[in-house]
């Protein structure tokens, strides 16, 4: 397995198999207590990340430094393109091949489809794809996955009910292409508007269970093992009062919670604006902070693998 | 009334069961502008055996290179090639789409990376011949719509 890991790209989940994410997934597991600043490492002492972030995030970025730091590595690069040689107009390819020799492995954030593998293409060191447009984020949804195993022991057979802008959202098509594999049910509840597109859905339906498609989600949240919750992006909807409209259908509160599972776990790749009521936090449903911490062994256990320093 | 009929080349390339309503288009494709110094016969719409309907073009004093082709093939999968020398058919082919486009058309996504100026030719993984479909390399965007985006 180290063999096949070192010195790999990470930039879709699809070019991984379902042994191999559940390699890292085990791993990451080996990793909690190093995250949690519990035990110290030097596994990746001397390594160096070259971390260049086109866009602003907060999780993602932090976790990632979290996530060298702890192992012992060091982190260098930029948040904001802004006063960078990129605002001078320097394409990301000349960007790439200068950081790729000052580093160990890239990790990347870009506004454009496609950055991270063109990216890939001109680095020699590994790069680590952290969004890219309305592409793809494989580390999130490698630490969304973790996140279900952790608290469900397994993937496989749990109804997850996935609600939100499930059109334009950056984590739900490959989270759903992945949990499709892993053999999860899945149900998509958005406004008609929102709606998963036909080609998501073609490819998800060739992998597993032919998923259930809702608009209202007081009908299926009765039966839902899991509820992803994902942003309702504003700007969207070129009328406000429509947005106000479909924004309150999707709100997660505690009468939302009514006759729900027991032990429903809540997810939210984060930020949230007003999707899920405060109330809600102090449930044992609530896995979403959570979830934002275990990007953390998640991405140790990635940095690890790629540089080697774990097999 | 007298015949019209489109007369015999004696060197050059016939590119016949051109998918109806694309000659225009294969046409662009093979760079026919103002500068070309041969006869170029176009004919659109011909009854076909095969397709009900097919378009033609004949371009004196020219053969086609494999870029070209590739393209034609991707806007005209059924198209033929006759390379004419000397009134005689020299070689004759169905043209074939590749299994990877490289640098011939440009992405769908407005959003692709590909599309901004850096130093990467576009690229394409045929994922089904019929009908053509193809996948951006890059940003994974799935396309039918290959006649709009050739270069």
């Amino acid at each position: 397995m180290s063999a096949a890991f070192k010195g790999m790209d990470i930039v879709s989940i699809r070019d991984f198999s379902r042994e191999q994410i559940e390699h890292v997934l085990k791993l990451a597991e080996k990793m909690v207590p190093i995250a949690k600043g519990e035990e110290r490492s030097v596994l990746l002492e001397g390594h160096v990340l070259g971390s260049l972030f086109y866009e602003p995030s907060t999780r993602t970025r932090l976790s990632f430094d979290a996530a060298m730091t702890r192992l012992g590595g060091r982190v260098l690069g930029f948040d904001q393109p802004a006063g960078a040689s990129v605002a001078k107009g320097e394409t990301l390819a000349d960007t790439i091949r200068m950081v790729d020799s000052y580093c160990d492995v890239i990790v990347l954030r870009h506004p454009q489809e496609g950055a991270a593998r063109l990216a890939a293409h001109f680095a020699e060191r590994p790069v680590i794809n952290a969004g890219d447009g309305a592409g793809q984020h494989p580390t999130q949804t490698m630490l969304d996955l973790f996140t279900i195993r952790k608290e469900k022991k397994k993937i496989e057979g749990n109804n997850v009910v996935i609600v939100g802008d499930l059109k334009y959202g950056r984590t739900v098509h490959s989270l759903s292409e992945a949990l499709a594999m892993f053999g999860a049910e899945l149900t998509f509840v958005a406004p008609p508007t929102l709606q998963i597109q036909k080609e998501h859905l073609k490819q998800i339906e060739s992998m597993g269970h032919k998923p259930k498609i809702s608009s209202s989600l007081e009908d299926v949240i009765k039966d839902a093992d899991v509820l992803y919750v994902t942003r309702i992006q504003k700007e969207r909807f070129p009328d406000p009062a429509e947005y106000q409209k479909v924004a309150g259908t999707f709100r997660i509160d505690l009468n939302m919670l009514k006759d729900v599972k027991r032990d429903l776990i809540i997810m939210h790749p984060l930020p949230r604006v007003g999707e899920i009521a405060s109330e809600v936090d102090s449930t044992p449903h609530a896995k979403y902070f959570d979830q934002a911490f275990n990007g953390v062994p998640v991405r140790m256990a990635l940095l690890g693998l790629t540089l080697g320093g774990l097999k | 009334m007298k015949e019209f009929k489109v007369t015999p080349i004696r060197n050059g390339t016939v590119i016949d069961h051109i998918s109806m309503g694309m000659a225009l288009k294969v046409l662009r494709i093979i760079g026919v502008k103002d500068d070309v110094s041969s006869t170029v016969s176009v004919l659109m719409h011909v009854p076909s055996k095969k397709a009900g309907w097919k378009d033609i073009v004949k371009i004196e004093d020219r053969e086609l290179d494999p870029k070209e082709l590739d393209k034609i093939a991707l806007i005209s999968p059924n198209a033929t090639i006759n390379i004419i020398r000397d009134y005689n058919v020299a070689e004759k082919f169905v043209v074939e789409v590749p299994n990877v486009i490289k640098g011939i058309m440009r992405c769908s996504n407005p959003g692709c990376i590909t599309n901004k100026d850096e130093p990467v030719e576009p690229e394409f993984v045929v994922e089904s011949k019929k009908p053509i479909t193809l996948r951006c390399v890059y940003c994974d965007r799935v396309t039918t719509e290959v006649a709009e985006n050739i270069e």
